[in-house]
Protein backbone atom coordinates (compact mmCIF):
# COMPACT_ATOMS: atom_id res chain seq x y z
CA UNK A 1 0.00 0.00 0.00
CA UNK A 2 3.09 1.95 -0.59
CA UNK A 3 6.41 1.79 -1.96
CA UNK A 4 10.35 2.07 -0.86
CA UNK A 5 11.98 5.17 -2.69
CA UNK A 6 14.95 3.18 -4.27
CA UNK A 7 16.63 5.63 -6.67
CA UNK A 8 19.44 3.42 -8.01
CA UNK A 9 20.34 -0.57 -8.00
CA UNK A 10 22.86 -2.27 -8.89
CA UNK A 11 24.18 -5.83 -8.54
CA UNK A 12 27.07 -6.82 -6.03
CA UNK A 13 29.34 -9.27 -7.57
CA UNK A 14 32.14 -10.96 -5.28
CA UNK A 15 34.58 -13.05 -7.51
CA UNK A 16 32.41 -12.65 -10.34
CA UNK A 17 29.55 -14.16 -8.48
CA UNK A 18 26.31 -11.77 -8.24
CA UNK A 19 25.75 -11.97 -4.16
CA UNK A 20 23.32 -8.93 -3.98
CA UNK A 21 21.77 -5.71 -5.09
CA UNK A 22 23.49 -2.22 -3.90
CA UNK A 23 20.30 -0.07 -3.58
CA UNK A 24 20.35 3.69 -2.71
CA UNK A 25 16.77 4.38 -0.85
CA UNK A 26 16.29 8.19 0.57
CA UNK A 27 19.77 8.16 -0.23
CA UNK A 28 21.19 5.52 2.22
CA UNK A 29 23.02 2.87 0.35
CA UNK A 30 22.37 -0.70 1.17
CA UNK A 31 22.65 -4.29 0.28
CA UNK A 32 19.98 -6.20 -0.62
CA UNK A 33 20.30 -10.25 -0.72
CA UNK A 34 18.95 -12.11 -3.22
CA UNK A 35 16.16 -13.84 -0.95
CA UNK A 36 12.58 -13.25 -1.97
CA UNK A 37 11.46 -12.90 1.72
CA UNK A 38 13.61 -10.09 2.22
CA UNK A 39 11.46 -7.48 1.41
CA UNK A 40 13.68 -4.43 -0.02
CA UNK A 41 14.30 -7.51 -2.81
CA UNK A 42 10.24 -7.90 -3.14
CA UNK A 43 9.71 -4.36 -3.55
CA UNK A 44 13.16 -4.19 -6.36
CA UNK A 45 11.24 -7.26 -8.24
CA UNK A 46 8.30 -5.44 -7.75
CA UNK A 47 9.23 -1.94 -9.66
CA UNK A 48 11.39 -3.66 -12.36
CA UNK A 49 8.47 -5.48 -12.75
CA UNK A 50 6.69 -2.23 -13.21
CA UNK A 51 9.17 -0.88 -15.50
CA UNK A 52 9.98 1.80 -12.79
CA UNK A 53 13.54 0.38 -12.16
CA UNK A 54 16.45 -1.16 -14.16
CA UNK A 55 19.43 -3.14 -11.79
CA UNK A 56 23.04 -2.45 -13.42
CA UNK A 57 25.36 -4.86 -13.89
CA UNK A 58 27.93 -5.25 -11.55
CA UNK A 59 31.32 -3.15 -11.79
CA UNK B 1 -10.63 -27.25 46.54
CA UNK B 2 -8.83 -27.02 43.09
CA UNK B 3 -5.91 -25.24 42.24
CA UNK B 4 -8.15 -22.42 40.37
CA UNK B 5 -10.23 -21.39 43.46
CA UNK B 6 -7.21 -21.88 45.64
CA UNK B 7 -5.72 -19.03 42.63
CA UNK B 8 -8.86 -17.13 42.73
CA UNK B 9 -9.04 -16.62 46.82
CA UNK B 10 -5.06 -15.65 47.13
CA UNK B 11 -6.43 -12.91 44.24
CA UNK B 12 -8.95 -11.92 46.57
CA UNK B 13 -10.87 -10.27 43.65
CA UNK B 14 -14.21 -12.40 43.55
CA UNK B 15 -13.26 -13.20 40.03
CA UNK B 16 -14.81 -16.33 39.29
CA UNK B 17 -11.14 -18.49 37.76
CA UNK B 18 -12.67 -21.29 35.93
CA UNK B 19 -10.80 -24.56 34.70
CA UNK B 20 -12.16 -22.77 31.11
CA UNK B 21 -11.27 -19.48 31.91
CA UNK B 22 -7.72 -20.71 32.14
CA UNK B 23 -8.04 -23.04 29.29
CA UNK B 24 -9.38 -20.08 27.27
CA UNK B 25 -5.74 -18.05 27.41
CA UNK B 26 -5.79 -15.87 30.16
CA UNK B 27 -2.55 -16.96 31.99
CA UNK B 28 -0.94 -18.20 29.30
CA UNK B 29 2.57 -16.18 28.87
CA UNK B 30 3.51 -15.10 25.37
CA UNK B 31 -0.37 -14.02 24.78
CA UNK B 32 0.75 -10.89 23.10
CA UNK B 33 1.16 -11.17 19.95
CA UNK B 34 2.88 -7.93 19.40
CA UNK B 35 6.65 -7.64 20.01
CA UNK B 36 7.43 -4.10 21.81
CA UNK B 37 4.01 -3.13 22.29
CA UNK B 38 5.16 -1.07 25.39
CA UNK B 39 7.84 0.64 22.93
CA UNK B 40 10.97 -0.05 24.86
CA UNK B 41 13.36 -0.63 22.25
CA UNK B 42 14.39 1.70 20.03
CA UNK B 43 17.32 0.60 18.26
CA UNK B 44 17.13 3.04 15.35
CA UNK B 45 16.91 5.72 17.72
CA UNK B 46 14.84 7.47 20.21
CA UNK B 47 14.91 10.24 17.68
CA UNK B 48 14.01 9.32 13.95
CA UNK B 49 13.78 9.89 10.77
CA UNK B 50 11.09 11.67 9.03
CA UNK B 51 9.06 9.57 5.61
CA UNK B 52 7.67 5.71 5.52
CA UNK B 53 9.58 3.36 7.05
CA UNK B 54 11.16 2.32 10.70
CA UNK B 55 12.46 4.79 12.06
CA UNK B 56 12.32 4.81 15.76
CA UNK B 57 10.98 2.49 17.88
CA UNK B 58 11.25 -1.15 17.05
CA UNK B 59 8.78 -2.91 14.61
CA UNK B 60 5.94 -0.04 14.52
CA UNK B 61 6.68 1.96 11.17
CA UNK B 62 5.25 5.16 9.31
CA UNK B 63 3.37 4.02 6.13
CA UNK B 64 0.96 6.43 3.73
CA UNK B 65 0.47 6.58 0.31
CA UNK B 66 -0.76 9.17 -2.01
CA UNK B 67 1.43 12.25 -2.59
CA UNK B 68 2.55 12.75 0.45
CA UNK B 69 3.17 16.45 0.96
CA UNK B 70 2.76 16.32 4.40
CA UNK B 71 5.90 14.80 6.74
CA UNK B 72 5.38 12.64 9.46
CA UNK B 73 8.56 12.28 12.21
CA UNK B 74 8.35 8.95 14.70
CA UNK B 75 9.84 9.53 18.07
CA UNK B 76 10.78 7.40 21.40
CA UNK B 77 9.06 9.35 24.27
CA UNK B 78 8.76 8.89 28.36
CA UNK B 79 4.94 10.52 28.35
CA UNK B 80 3.23 7.58 28.60
CA UNK B 81 -0.13 6.00 30.66
CA UNK B 82 0.27 4.69 34.38
CA UNK B 83 2.01 1.31 34.27
CA UNK B 84 4.30 2.30 31.21
CA UNK B 85 7.38 4.07 30.77
CA UNK B 86 7.68 4.33 27.05
CA UNK B 87 5.35 5.32 24.26
CA UNK B 88 6.28 5.99 20.57
CA UNK B 89 4.90 9.38 19.27
CA UNK B 90 4.09 10.48 15.23
CA UNK B 91 4.44 14.07 14.63
CA UNK B 92 3.37 16.31 11.95
CA UNK B 93 6.30 18.32 10.95
CA UNK B 94 4.82 19.64 7.32
CA UNK B 95 1.59 19.78 6.58
CA UNK B 96 -1.12 19.11 4.50
CA UNK B 97 -4.43 21.25 4.79
CA UNK B 98 -6.27 19.35 2.08
CA UNK B 99 -5.98 15.70 1.49
CA UNK B 100 -6.35 14.66 -1.95
CA UNK B 101 -8.49 11.55 -2.58
CA UNK B 102 -5.53 9.11 -2.55
CA UNK B 103 -3.81 10.88 0.37
CA UNK B 104 -3.07 8.66 3.54
CA UNK B 105 -0.99 8.14 6.60
CA UNK B 106 -1.12 6.05 9.55
CA UNK B 107 1.20 3.92 11.88
CA UNK B 108 1.49 -0.40 10.98
CA UNK B 109 2.43 -3.03 12.68
CA UNK B 110 3.27 -5.93 10.70
CA UNK B 111 3.00 -10.16 11.83
CA UNK B 112 4.83 -12.91 10.26
CA UNK B 113 2.24 -15.25 8.92
CA UNK B 114 3.98 -18.44 10.69
CA UNK B 115 3.36 -16.59 14.03
CA UNK B 116 -0.36 -16.13 13.17
CA UNK B 117 -1.59 -20.36 12.67
CA UNK B 118 -3.09 -21.03 15.57
CA UNK B 119 -5.62 -18.31 14.71
CA UNK B 120 -6.80 -21.10 11.92
CA UNK B 121 -7.87 -18.27 9.72
CA UNK B 122 -9.20 -19.67 6.00
CA UNK B 123 -11.45 -22.45 8.51
CA UNK B 124 -14.79 -22.27 10.43
CA UNK B 125 -12.58 -22.42 13.73
CA UNK B 126 -11.19 -18.98 12.68
CA UNK B 127 -10.64 -17.12 16.32
CA UNK B 128 -11.64 -13.81 17.03
CA UNK B 129 -8.46 -11.76 18.23
CA UNK B 130 -8.97 -8.58 20.58
CA UNK B 131 -6.50 -5.46 19.86
CA UNK B 132 -5.85 -3.17 23.07
CA UNK B 133 -4.10 0.16 22.98
CA UNK B 134 -3.20 3.35 24.90
CA UNK B 135 -3.36 6.63 22.77
CA UNK B 136 -3.07 10.45 23.39
CA UNK B 137 -3.88 12.11 20.47
CA UNK B 138 -3.55 16.31 19.85
CA UNK B 139 -7.09 15.87 17.88
CA UNK B 140 -10.53 14.38 19.23
CA UNK B 141 -12.87 12.74 16.51
CA UNK B 142 -12.99 9.38 15.20
CA UNK B 143 -10.13 7.54 14.22
CA UNK B 144 -9.63 4.10 12.23
CA UNK B 145 -8.37 1.20 12.58
CA UNK B 146 -7.36 -1.91 10.44
CA UNK B 147 -5.95 -5.41 9.75
CA UNK B 148 -4.89 -5.94 6.64
CA UNK B 149 -4.24 -9.75 5.22
CA UNK B 150 -2.34 -9.71 2.42
CA UNK B 151 -1.75 -13.21 1.25
CA UNK B 152 -5.29 -12.94 0.14
CA UNK B 153 -5.52 -9.22 0.30
CA UNK B 154 -8.50 -9.25 2.63
CA UNK B 155 -9.67 -6.52 5.06
CA UNK B 156 -11.54 -5.81 8.53
CA UNK B 157 -12.04 -2.60 10.40
CA UNK B 158 -13.51 -0.64 13.04
CA UNK B 159 -13.14 2.71 14.64
CA UNK B 160 -12.82 4.20 18.11
CA UNK B 161 -13.54 7.35 19.25
CA UNK B 162 -10.82 9.94 21.07
CA UNK B 163 -13.05 11.55 23.36
CA UNK B 164 -10.59 14.04 24.79
CA UNK B 165 -7.52 15.90 23.41
CA UNK B 166 -4.13 15.66 24.51
CA UNK B 167 -4.90 12.35 26.95
CA UNK B 168 -4.31 8.85 27.74
CA UNK B 169 -7.16 6.57 26.50
CA UNK B 170 -7.06 3.06 26.60
CA UNK B 171 -9.41 2.06 23.25
CA UNK B 172 -10.42 -2.25 22.87
CA UNK B 173 -11.57 -3.58 19.57
CA UNK B 174 -12.40 -6.96 19.35
CA UNK B 175 -12.14 -8.58 15.20
CA UNK B 176 -13.95 -11.50 14.01
CA UNK B 177 -11.82 -14.28 12.85
CA UNK B 178 -11.85 -14.68 9.45
CA UNK B 179 -13.29 -17.97 7.88
CA UNK B 180 -12.53 -17.42 3.64
CA UNK B 181 -8.81 -15.81 3.61
CA UNK B 182 -5.61 -18.73 4.81
CA UNK B 183 -2.84 -16.57 6.34
CA UNK B 184 0.06 -18.52 4.87
CA UNK B 185 2.48 -20.19 7.12
CA UNK B 186 5.09 -18.33 6.05
CA UNK B 187 8.16 -16.22 7.31
CA UNK B 188 6.72 -13.50 5.10
CA UNK B 189 3.57 -11.13 5.85
CA UNK B 190 0.49 -12.39 7.71
CA UNK B 191 -1.02 -9.99 9.06
CA UNK B 192 -0.84 -5.46 9.07
CA UNK B 193 -2.39 -3.37 12.01
CA UNK B 194 -2.77 0.20 10.67
CA UNK B 195 -3.50 2.62 12.66
CA UNK B 196 -5.00 5.97 10.59
CA UNK B 197 -4.31 9.01 11.10
CA UNK B 198 -5.65 10.50 7.67
CA UNK B 199 -7.17 8.98 4.76
CA UNK B 200 -8.56 10.46 1.94
CA UNK B 201 -11.85 10.48 0.16
CA UNK B 202 -10.99 6.86 -2.09
CA UNK B 203 -10.62 4.89 1.71
CA UNK B 204 -13.96 5.09 2.83
CA UNK B 205 -17.19 4.44 1.85
CA UNK B 206 -17.27 0.84 2.20
CA UNK B 207 -18.51 -0.71 5.36
CA UNK B 208 -15.36 -3.06 6.75
CA UNK B 209 -16.63 -4.08 9.70
CA UNK B 210 -16.58 -7.55 8.62
CA UNK B 211 -14.02 -9.57 6.34
CA UNK B 212 -14.20 -9.07 2.78
CA UNK B 213 -12.01 -8.80 -0.18
CA UNK B 214 -9.44 -5.54 -0.01
CA UNK B 215 -11.06 -2.68 -1.97
CA UNK B 216 -9.66 0.79 -1.04
CA UNK B 217 -13.03 2.00 0.18
CA UNK B 218 -12.80 0.05 2.66
CA UNK B 219 -9.25 0.60 3.68
CA UNK B 220 -9.88 3.45 6.19
CA UNK B 221 -13.84 3.63 6.36
CA UNK B 222 -14.98 5.55 8.93
CA UNK B 223 -11.98 7.09 9.79
CA UNK B 224 -12.55 10.83 10.21
CA UNK B 225 -10.01 13.35 11.17
CA UNK B 226 -6.94 14.70 9.46
CA UNK B 227 -3.97 14.55 11.93
CA UNK B 228 -1.59 15.98 9.13
CA UNK B 229 -3.00 19.16 8.50
CA UNK B 230 -1.19 20.95 11.52
CA UNK B 231 2.62 20.95 12.54
CA UNK B 232 0.70 20.79 16.07
CA UNK B 233 -0.81 17.65 15.40
CA UNK B 234 0.54 14.70 17.09
CA UNK B 235 -0.33 10.64 17.89
CA UNK B 236 0.85 8.74 20.95
CA UNK B 237 0.66 4.90 21.24
CA UNK B 238 1.36 1.94 24.02
CA UNK B 239 0.61 -0.69 25.55
CA UNK B 240 -0.52 -2.39 22.07
CA UNK B 241 -1.95 -6.07 22.72
CA UNK B 242 -3.09 -8.41 19.92
CA UNK B 243 -4.60 -11.54 21.60
CA UNK B 244 -6.37 -14.55 20.83
CA UNK B 245 -10.50 -14.22 22.06
CA UNK B 246 -13.12 -11.44 22.71
CA UNK B 247 -11.79 -10.44 25.70
CA UNK B 248 -8.90 -7.67 26.59
CA UNK B 249 -6.61 -8.60 29.44
CA UNK B 250 -4.19 -6.78 31.35
CA UNK B 251 -0.67 -6.01 29.42
CA UNK B 252 1.34 -8.89 28.90
CA UNK B 253 4.92 -6.60 30.23
CA UNK B 254 7.43 -8.96 29.43
CA UNK B 255 11.73 -7.54 29.99
CA UNK B 256 13.64 -5.35 28.15
CA UNK B 257 15.62 -8.23 27.69
CA UNK B 258 13.08 -10.76 26.10
CA UNK B 259 11.27 -7.76 24.11
CA UNK B 260 14.89 -6.75 22.63
CA UNK B 261 15.82 -10.48 21.78
CA UNK B 262 12.51 -10.63 19.53
CA UNK B 263 12.98 -7.55 18.18
CA UNK B 264 16.68 -8.44 16.96
CA UNK B 265 14.97 -11.29 14.60
CA UNK B 266 14.20 -7.96 12.53
CA UNK B 267 16.83 -5.72 13.16
CA UNK B 268 20.49 -5.68 14.48
CA UNK B 269 23.40 -3.37 15.16
CA UNK B 270 26.82 -4.03 15.11
CA UNK B 271 30.92 -3.62 14.57
CA UNK B 272 33.57 -5.52 12.78
CA UNK B 273 37.38 -4.78 11.68
CA UNK B 274 40.22 -6.46 10.88
CA UNK B 275 43.77 -5.56 9.35
CA UNK B 276 44.75 -6.51 5.31
CA UNK B 277 41.92 -9.07 5.10
CA UNK B 278 40.14 -8.98 1.56
CA UNK B 279 36.97 -10.49 3.11
CA UNK B 280 35.21 -11.48 6.38
CA UNK B 281 32.38 -12.87 7.88
CA UNK B 282 30.59 -12.16 11.10
CA UNK B 283 27.16 -13.84 12.74
CA UNK B 284 24.26 -12.56 13.70
CA UNK B 285 23.19 -12.24 17.77
CA UNK B 286 20.01 -13.61 16.62
CA UNK B 287 18.93 -15.52 13.57
CA UNK B 288 17.15 -13.06 11.18
CA UNK B 289 13.43 -13.67 10.06
CA UNK B 290 15.16 -13.71 6.68
CA UNK B 291 18.82 -12.82 5.36
CA UNK B 292 18.36 -8.61 5.82
CA UNK B 293 19.61 -5.69 4.05
CA UNK B 294 22.70 -5.04 5.32
CA UNK B 295 23.93 -1.02 5.77
CA UNK B 296 27.04 0.48 6.63
CA UNK B 297 26.57 3.06 9.62
CA UNK B 298 30.56 4.07 10.20
CA UNK B 299 33.84 3.54 10.98
CA UNK B 300 34.62 0.95 14.03
CA UNK B 301 38.12 2.45 14.85
CA UNK B 302 39.68 4.07 12.07
CA UNK B 303 38.94 6.63 9.36
CA UNK B 304 40.41 4.72 6.92
CA UNK B 305 38.40 2.02 6.90
CA UNK B 306 36.83 0.75 4.12
CA UNK B 307 34.31 -2.57 2.77
CA UNK B 308 31.09 -3.03 1.66
CA UNK B 309 28.81 -4.93 3.49
CA UNK B 310 26.38 -8.10 2.61
CA UNK B 311 24.18 -11.10 4.32
CA UNK B 312 24.96 -14.03 3.05
CA UNK B 313 21.86 -15.72 4.97
CA UNK B 314 20.29 -15.32 7.94
CA UNK B 315 22.64 -16.08 10.34
CA UNK B 316 26.07 -15.15 8.71
CA UNK B 317 27.21 -11.23 7.34
CA UNK B 318 30.28 -10.55 5.06
CA UNK B 319 32.77 -7.56 4.40
CA UNK B 320 34.39 -7.43 1.07
CA UNK B 321 37.24 -5.01 1.08
CA UNK B 322 37.22 -3.89 -2.28
CA UNK B 323 40.70 -3.13 -1.85
CA UNK B 324 41.39 -1.27 0.98
CA UNK B 325 43.85 -2.31 4.17
CA UNK B 326 40.88 -1.79 7.20
CA UNK B 327 38.12 -3.75 6.45
CA UNK B 328 35.21 -3.58 8.37
CA UNK B 329 32.74 -0.79 10.71
CA UNK B 330 29.26 -0.61 11.86
CA UNK B 331 26.44 -1.86 10.12
CA UNK B 332 22.87 -2.58 10.53
CA UNK B 333 21.26 -5.54 9.12
CA UNK B 334 17.03 -5.09 8.54
CA UNK B 335 14.92 -7.92 8.30
CA UNK B 336 11.75 -6.57 8.75
CA UNK B 337 8.75 -7.44 6.92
Amino acid sequence: MDSINITSAQYMSVDGENRGIKIVVDGVEMSVPLDPANRHYDEIQRQVEAGTLTIADAD
Amino acid sequence: MSNARNLANLLGTGTQITTAYIADGAFQANRNLVINGAMQVAQRGTSGATGNGYNSVDRFRIASGGTSQWALTQTQETDAPTGFSKSTKYSCVTAETTLDAADWAGIQYTFEGQDLQHLSYGSASAQSITLSFWVKSSATGTFGVSLFQPNDSRIIGSTYTISSANTWEQKIITFAGDTTGIIDNVNTEGLRIYWLLAAGSIYTGTDNTSWKAYTSNAFADGHAVNLIDSTSDNFYLTGVQLEVGDTATPFEHRSYGDEFAKCQRYYEYGRIAQVDTPVITGSFVVLKRAAPTMTRLGNTWTASEGGTFGSLDNSTYYVSSGGVSYVGGQWSADAEL
